[in-house]
C-alpha cells in the first residue's frame, strides 16, 4: 500500500477519497448550522451531542483532523512536484482555451481556504478545546444556566462585519474550490461512466448550494443581531 | 498573408534558447502551417542563415511527429487537428504567432522547436503490448468473440498517435491521457487481459520514474488531443491501477 501511495495515480485516489470524506463533513456541518436559522434550540441540542459525544470527539474528529491536513499537505506536495516537472514555462499560454479557471487555480482556491480555516480554528474550535477541556466545563450551558451557550456564542461571532465578509470570501472560495473538486474526486477513482453528466450537474449544485448556504446563515444572523 | 513569427530557437539541448521574430510575407491561406514554416526556412537557407528544426514525417496527421505550441496552444487554434493538418486560414493577414516546442522537463529539447519525446517510448516498452506467439498457430484475432460497444471503445484508444500534445497542454505536464489510452486500447479487449496486472503497474512506474506530472483533472489534455482522446481512458487507467494492486 506504501508503495500505491507513492505512485502519482496512488496520491491523486488518496487526495480524492480524503475530498470525499471532506465534502461529506461540510455537507453534515452545514445541515447542523442551518438549524441556527430555523430552530435555534435543536441546534443547541444537536451542538452539546455533537460537541460532547466521545465517538465523535475522539474517534471522528481526529479522522476529520488528518483528513484535512493530509489533504492540504497532499495538495501543496502534489503542487510543487507538478511545477517542477516544466522547469521553462511557455511564453505564451492560452489555458482558457481549453479547461476552466477554476480547474487551473486549486492551489489558489484551496489556500485561501486554509487561511479561512486556521481563523474558523482560532474563532470556534480552540475556544471550546478550551472550555472543555483545560476550564473542565462541559456542561455546555451560559455562565448564568439558562441554556445552552452554543447558539448565543454563535450569534456573538456574526456580530462583526469583517468576520462576516471574511466568512463570505472564504465561501466563495469553496464554491470555486467544489466546482472542479466535485467531479475531479469522481474522475480520480475511476468514475467516469454513463452517470458522469448528470453527477456534473449534482456536483455543480453542490459546489453553489452549500456553500450559499453557509453564506446565507452568516448573513441571517449578521443582520438579525447586530443590526 | 503577412504574419509576424515568434518563434523559440536554440542551438542544442544546452543552449539557452530564446524567441527570435521572423516576419514573413506572401503566406497563402490554403498553406498548412508546416507549408508556412517552409517557405520560412526556404528564406532562411537562402539568406545563409540556419533553418528552424522542427518535427514531421507523414504530413497526413497520422504518425505523431509533428507538435509545436503555437498561440498557447498545442497543434495550435483548431481542433482535433496535428500541426500539420492546421491550416493558414485559422489565421489572419497581420497576426502574430507565437511558435514554441512542447515544453515539459520529461520532453527536453533537442534543437529549436524538436523535443525528444522518447519518454514516450519507454513508457511502451514497460507494458504497452500484448505478448503473442507467433510461431504459425496462431489463433486469428476475429475468431475472439468481442462486444461491438468494447472494439469501438479500445479502438478509439488505439487513435492516440502519441504525439505528446496531452503532456504539453497540462499545467502539470502531465502524461496521463497517454497512457490511459495505451492502457485503455488493451484493458478492453480479450488479448490484453492475460499482462493487465503487470501492464498498467509497470507502465504507470515509468510514467512517474520519466518525471511528467500529476494529472489534476483540468481536462486540457481532452481538448487539445488531436485524435480526441477522453478523460474516460484515464479514469479506466486508475481502475486498472486499483485492480492490480488489490490483486497484489
Amino acid at each position: 500500500m506504501s508503495g500505491f501511495l507513492k505512485s502519482s495515480i496512488g496520491r491523486k485516489i488518496a487526495m480524492a477519497l480524503s475530498a470525499f470524506f471532506l465534502m461529506f463533513f461540510i455537507l453534515q456541518h452545514f445541515a447542523i448550522n442551518i438549524l441556527s436559522v430555523f430552530n435555534p434550540d435543536a441546534f443547541n441540542e444537536v451542538s452539546h451531542f455533537m460537541g460532547t459525544n466521545p465517538l465523535v470527539q475522539f474517534v471522528l474528529q481526529p479522522i476529520l483532523i488528518f483528513g484535512v491536513v493530509f489533504h492540504f499537505v497532499m495538495g501543496f506536495v502534489l503542487e510543487f512536484k507538478n511545477r517542477a516537472s516544466r522547469s521553462v514555462s511557455y511564453a505564451v499560454n492560452n489555458g482558457s482555451a481549453n479547461s476552466t479557471w477554476m480547474s487551473r487555480n486549486m492551489i489558489y482556491s484551496g489556500g485561501f481556504i486554509l487561511i479561512f480555516l486556521v481563523i474558523h480554528f482560532i474563532d470556534f474550535w480552540i475556544p471550546e478545546l478550551n472550555v472543555k477541556y483545560f476550564v473542565g466545563d462541559t456542561s455546555g450551558l451560559l455562565a448564568d444556566g439558562s441554556d445552552y451557550r452554543y447558539f448565543e456564542e454563535l450569534q456573538h461571532k456574526f456580530v462583526p462585519l469583517w468576520r462576516v465578509t471574511l466568512y463570505c470570501i472564504g465561501f466563495i472560495f469553496l464554491a470555486l474550490h467544489l466546482l472542479h473538486g466535485f467531479n475531479s474526486a469522481f474522475q480520480s477513482v475511476g468514475g467516469n461512466n454513463k452517470y458522469t453528466k448528470s453527477l456534473n450537474n449534482i456536483g455543480k449544485a453542490y459546489a453553489v448550494l452549500i456553500p450559499l448556504g453557509f453564506i446565507v446563515i452568516a448573513l441571517f444572523h449578521f443582520f438579525n443581531n447586530s443590526h | 498573408m503577412k504574419l509576424t513569427l515568434k518563434i523559440w530557437r536554440q542551438k542544442n539541448a544546452k543552449n539557452k534558447g530564446k524567441i527570435v521574430e521572423y516576419p514573413i510575407d506572401g503566406i497563402s491561406p490554403d498553406m498548412s502551417f508546416l507549408e508556412m514554416l517552409d517557405v520560412l526556412n526556404q528564406k532562411l537557407i537562402t539568406a545563409g542563415e540556419d533553418p528552424v528544426a522542427f518535427d514531421h514525417d507523414c504530413r497526413e496527421g497520422i504518425c505523431g511527429s509533428c507538435s509545436l505550441y503555437i498561440n498557447g496552444e498545442a497543434h495550435g487554434p483548431d481542433r482535433r487537428v496535428t500541426t500539420c493538418q492546421l491550416h493558414m486560414r485559422k489565421f489572419k493577414d497581420g497576426d502574430t504567432i507565437f511558435i514554441e516546442p512542447f515544453r515539459a522537463n520529461s520532453f527536453p529539447v533537442i534543437k529549436d522547436l524538436i523535443v525528444d519525446r522518447s519518454a514516450f517510448d519507454r513508457i511502451q516498452h514497460a507494458g504497452g503490448f500484448i505478448s503473442v506467439n507467433t510461431s504459425g498457430n496462431t489463433q486469428d484475432g476475429n475468431a475472439i468473440p468481442i462486444s461491438k460497444h468494447a472494439a469501438d471503445e479500445a479502438m478509439d484508444a488505439a487513435t492516440c498517435i502519441g504525439c505528446g500534445a496531452c503532456v504539453a497542454t497540462c499545467k502539470n505536464s502531465s502524461a496521463m491521457l497517454f497512457v490511459g489510452a495505451k492502457v485503455s486500447q488493451y484493458a478492453l479487449l480479450p488479448q490484453g487481459q492475460v499482462e493487465a496486472t503487470d501492464r498498467v503497474q509497470n507502465m504507470v512506474a515509468q510514467m512517474d520514474l520519466e518525471g511528467f506530472g500529476n494529472c489534476t483533472n483540468t481536462g486540457a489534455c481532452e481538448v487539445e488531443c488531436p485524435k480526441g482522446i477522453s478523460l474516460e481512458n484515464i479514469a479506466r487507467m486508475n481502475r486498472e491501477l486499483i485492480k492490480a494492486n488489490l490483486k497484489g
